[in-house]
């Protein structure tokens, strides 16, 4: 494996990840197509394109950057709430379906950036499980808050109210779009397979161009050595805030893809379970690894739904899996086994004994 | 008035925290992790107080006993089965695992218990004492809770600083492998902040539901979150912190309440950030000095 | 922090592997290739040749409103063993777990229609049950919720129909019910703000009341948490004079009011709505601390008409508790489905976008009505809410009596 040139690794690796996501819509397009997808497979595609979404964008900040974020739900709600409005106040302007959830993704994404930043110039001062903290804390005030929140619109444009529906004053033919707690509950559903898929290969060709670069390598020697990279001139709060805003704007546009799937949305949705979830794919995926959190969010998206079968064992069975996987990966023993079988490769290489440059090893 | 019954219903409410807290926190000192599986602990300990009580009819004290010995056993198995092989992993690999527990617990009580809610009879009965011509009152629970709560922070404190043991405890949270070579046997030690974290666990328990008498399997979930929000917010690791961040957190929980219902979260969580960003490793955390 | 490639790819294998062992090697590895297995039935040829129709039901069985999902699917069985029994059409229902939010209620919906259910019992709950409508609307399969109250359920879709009262006409009539039986003068509520059911029927109520003239002293909310503290809600409402507490909620914070209020020395009246159903059967609740509260429920367990007690003593035997308006709205909804079935003539070979048309046509022909536990005479309007009459309870010597 050594005898790869890092460059020229990182090439095969990033080729193997994008050709993994577009064979995998190829086929599922082509089995779809010819009626073989079973109508359960086909409703998750779409969530698990804005999961894989939200994986990526995590991985970012838990991988990439180091920073246990537990409140990554929050800015999909952000997205997710924001993409809504624009949906519906739209509808009379933009007639065309993509179009407008093009836009809504566009305006979740916004303005779940601007959610990122206002939460990341404060809390990335902050460390390890105080910024884990600090983040769970955020996600449930962002919950809180769109709890309260009335928005309607009619022709004189947007109304917002903390009250209640009547305090919105909307004229006539104006309609209540979010509704406090009963949240939105007349979504005009835009969401597409392709467009998912499409989001997904955005998020990617984000995330992995950002960790190739300059402020990639930047973020990551912050993240490995806080001291020793500010001491050669990396300004700690810019590189992690571009890390930490990326994020919110992907996880924003996830939002509102995942929003326009449903017809009805209510912020409790997105609270501290829902951001464990996400944390559960990235570490099972392996952290800073982007294809592992796209394969990891994929497969667990979809094992409680293969196992409807066992009806009321479903989660207990779900939980010991995830355990499992978790003891197998990660247990002394199975790291042996694959100490031993990196043993052989590196014997089988250096067998080969060409003059190829070792290189040091790339982060991963 | 109000206030001063707000004021007690906060530490009443905090002190609940502060003792799942200090399982909480115990537990990070030692083993380094986020253990978020200790609320399901919680609720499994209040179930068997309940069934112990209500069933078999044992008299409270047996119940909390029982309950303590089972969530002890549960902690240790627990810690053998699922934490121990991660040992030497990345601290998040640990993490998910206790969320798999987490889920795993509360999915068998699930079936094992039924979805559908039980009152818990306090274990102290329903009383209260009532001031200033009943004005002001404070029940039963809530003087056994805070009191509770002081004894068990004076017997961790003395714990750790005073007997073997508990010395160990502190050798291995500064220095697991130093501890090692000192004759200390980290895997005991760590097995034993599992069992007294967990036995805190099942005090909280019964005390949590003998304040608010509602039993399910999703009991433990919140008040484990909101616990170890308190831990953190008191400095995490530090025993007195969580007994502070679980005190200070019940009583802004009750005045943000009490200011405005609809966003009392979003004050509480809020004024959490702000103390946070004045004092980064929380109320009584040590800073700690990074090495090059 | 780091995990290199190469485990990564051991991972992904093993959560392949553990995946199939998880499906007992009956599904796929992954969601790409091979998901040929169950694509069989699509939702065009629906229809079972064993002369059973069968009905998809949807509810949270897990999670912190799995205990309202569960008897939704519990009273349905009673209903559906009953019917089976009548030896005529046969029932197969197949309820599947939502967790009480919207996307697995579709993903459930999904799976059901998979499994080549013709008819969609559910949802339990609001929002879950808004985004399964908006499906079963799109592709033409009936549905009928037991609880699902809110007017979004149902609005401008011809296809969904409720068997419960609708959030608002529960805020209406227990607005006028307070102020014509002089229940109380200074009202207080005390709702929960993350729940679309309760804010749904305090909105109704709070403008009810402003419209008769009803003094409305103290509104306070709490958060969806199972441990709550309503000291403070209490307190206001002691402090501003309240000598009735209104509680759009379920009954499981109830309970815990309840006994915060007891310990507060404060007595005011409470008045519930159908959510409150089911306190008495709480295990370990005192139920003295329930005298006298009084709720609208559209079914009384202590009913002595046959039906109700048939149902009752065969739910106690299949399940054990006494079963709440939740179980009796969904045996009403499967005999409300059996009912229709039978006078439009459906069979299990038809598809199920033919029995959708058919049951819409009959759930609102004008000769249409069904007698259940939870009313006699039951009708629904176009618009999918049903008519039947409320009746108020009032809990005495650990009863409800009728008022």
């Amino acid at each position: 494996m050594k005898t790869i040139a890092p460059g020229r690794k990182r090439l095969v690796n990033n080729i193997i990840t994008y050709g993994m996501v577009i064979a995998a819509f190829v086929i599922l397009q082509v089995l779809n197509a010819g009626g073989m997808l079973s109508p359960s497979l086909q409703g998750q595609l779409v969530p698990i394109c804005a999961y894989v979404t939200m994986a990526i964008s995590l991985n970012l900040v838990v991988g990439i950057s180091g920073e246990l974020s537990l409140g990554h739900a929050g800015f999909m709600s952000v997205g997710a709430f924001s993409g809504v409005v624009a949906n519906l106040s739209l509808q009379s302007v933009l007639p065309s379906g993509p179009v407008r959830l093009l836009v809504a993704m566009v305006i979740g994404a916004i303005l779940a950036g601007i959610a990122g930043t206002i939460v990341g110039v404060p809390v990335l001062r902050l460390r390890g499980d105080y910024l884990a903290i600090v983040t769970l804390a955020f996600g449930e005030i962002i919950k809180n808050i769109i709890n309260i929140l009335y928005i309607g619109v009619d022709e004189n444009g947007i109304h917002f109210s903390t009250q209640n529906e009547m305090a919105l004053n909307l004229a006539e033919g104006g309609k209540a779009i979010l509704k406090g707690p009963m949240g939105v509950t007349a979504n005009v559903k835009l969401s597409t397979f392709t467009a998912g898929f499409i989001l997904v290969l955005i998020a990617l060709t984000v995330v992995l161009n950002l960790v190739n670069s300059r402020s990639g390598r930047a973020i990551m020697a912050l993240r490995d050595n806080r001291i020793a990279a500010e001491s050669v001139g990396i300004g700690a709060t810019k590189f992690k805030l571009t890390a930490f805003v990326t994020s919110a704007v992907l996880a924003g546009a996830a939002g509102a893809l995942y929003a326009m799937n449903y017809s009805s949305l209510a912020a409790k949705k997105f609270d501290f379970n829902t951001s464990i979830l996400i944390l559960v794919f990235v570490v099972l995926g392996g952290l800073g690894n982007i294809r592992g959190s796209i394969i990891a969010a994929a497969l667990l998206y979809v094992l409680p739904e293969l196992l409807r079968d066992f009806y009321d064992y479903r989660m207990l069975i779900y939980a010991i899996v995830l355990i499992l996987v978790m003891l197998a990966t990660n247990s002394p023993f199975f790291r042996d086994l694959k100490g031993r079988f990196q043993e052989w490769l590196r014997e089988r290489a250096m067998a080969k004994a060409d003059a190829k440059a070792k290189g040091g090893k790339g982060h991963e | 008035m109000s206030i001063l019954n707000n004021l007690i219903n906060g530490i009443s409410l905090g002190s609940v925290y502060a003792i799942i807290a200090l399982g909480y926190t115990m537990v990070y000192g030692i083993a380094k992790m986020l253990n978020f599986a200790h609320g399901d602990v919680i609720m499994v300990g209040a179930y068997v107080c309940f069934f112990a009580t209500g069933q078999f009819g044992l008299p409270p004290l047996a119940g909390v006993l029982l309950a303590m010995v089972v969530c002890t056993v549960l902690g240790m198995v627990i810690e053998r089965l699922a934490y121990k092989p991660l040992r030497q992993s990345a601290s998040l690999a640990v993490l998910i695992t206790a969320i798999g527990v987490s889920y795993f617990l509360q999915n068998s009580a699930l079936l094992l218990w039924k979805s559908d809610p039980k009152v818990f009879t306090s274990v102290v009965g329903t009383g209260s004492v009532k001031l200033f011509g009943g004005e002001l009152t404070i029940t039963h629970v809530a003087i056994v809770t805070v009191l509770a709560c002081v004894v068990i922070m004076l017997a961790l404190t003395w714990f750790t600083g005073r007997t073997k043991m508990g010395k160990a405890m502190r050798a291995c949270s500064e220095d697991k492998a130093a501890a090692q070579l000192m004759g200390i046997d980290v895997d005991r030690t760590i097995s034993m902040t599992f069992a007294i974290g967990s036995a805190l666990a099942a005090i909280a328990g019964v005390l949590l539901c003998s304040t608010y008498p509602s039993l399910m399997p999703t009991t433990g979930s919140l008040p484990g979150i909101k616990a170890f929000t308190a831990a953190v917010f008191g400095g995490i690791g530090s025993i007195p912190g969580a007994m502070l961040g679980g005190i200070l957190l019940g009583i802004i929980e009750i005045f943000a309440k009490a200011f405005n219902t609809n966003i009392s979260d979003a004050v509480v969580f809020a004024v959490l950030i702000v103390v946070l960003l004045v004092k980064p490793t929380g109320l009584l955390g040590k800073a700690v000095r990074e090495k090059v | 922090m780091k995990m290199n490639r190469a485990l990564s790819l051991a991972l992904a294998g093993a959560l392949g592997l553990s995946l199939l062992a998880g499906c007992g090697g009956g599904s796929t590895s992954t969601p790409a290739p091979a998901e040929t297995g169950s694509a069989e039935t699509t939702p065009a040829e629906t229809g079972s040749a064993s002369g059973v129709i069968k009905i998809g039901g949807i509810g949270p069985l897990t999670g912190s409103a799995a205990v309202y999902g569960l008897a939704t699917k519990q009273g349905a069985e009673v209903a559906v063993n009953e019917i089976n029994a009548l030896g005529g059409l046969q029932f197969e229902l197949d309820f599947q777990d939502d967790e009480g939010d919207a996307e697995k209620a579709v993903n459930a919906y999904n799976a059901l229609i998979g499994d080549g259910a013709q008819i969609i019992y559910g949802c339990t709950t609001t929002t879950p049950c808004v985004a399964v409508a908006a499906e079963t609307n799109a592709a033409r399969y009936f549905q009928l919720t037991p609880s699902a109250s809110s007017t979004d359920v149902t609005a401008g879709r011809d296809n969904v129909f409720q068997v419960c009262f609708t959030d608002p006409n529960q805020g209406i009539t227990a607005a006028n019910y307070i102020k014509d039986n002089g229940l109380g003068t200074k009202v207080a509520v005390i709702y929960n703000n993350g729940d679309a059911y309760s804010t749904g029927i305090y909105n109704a109520f709070q403008a009810q009341a402003d419209e008769i003239g009803l003094e409305i002293v103290s509104v306070t909310t709490f958060p969806d948490d199972t441990n709550t503290d309503f000291t403070v809600q209490l307190g206001e409402a002691q402090k501003a004079g309240a000598d009735l507490v209104f509680l759009p909620i379920y009954y499981t914070p109830t309970s815990l009011i309840l006994n915060q209020a007891k310990t507060m020395d404060y007595a005011p009246v409470f008045f519930g709505c159908d959510g409150m159903d089911g306190i008495l059967d709480l295990e370990g609740f005192d139920t003295s601390l329930a005298e006298g509260l009084m709720l609208m429920t559209p079914f009384n367990a202590w009913g002595e008409d046959e039906r109700t007690v048939t149902f009752v003593t065969e739910y106690q035997e299949a399940y054990g508790g006494i079963p709440n308006q939740f179980a009796a709205d969904g045996y009403d909804c499967m005999y409300a489905i059996y009912e229709a079935c039978q006078a439009a003539g459906i069979t299990a070979d038809m598809s199920a976008q033919d029995i959708c048309e058919a049951l819409i046509a009959q759930f609102t022909a004008a000769d249409f009505s069904v007698d259940g536990l939870t009313g006699t005479g039951m009708t629904w309007s176009t618009s999918g809410e049903v008519s039947k009459a409320p009746v108020v309870v009032k809990v005495e010597g650990g009863v409800y009596v009728t008022q």
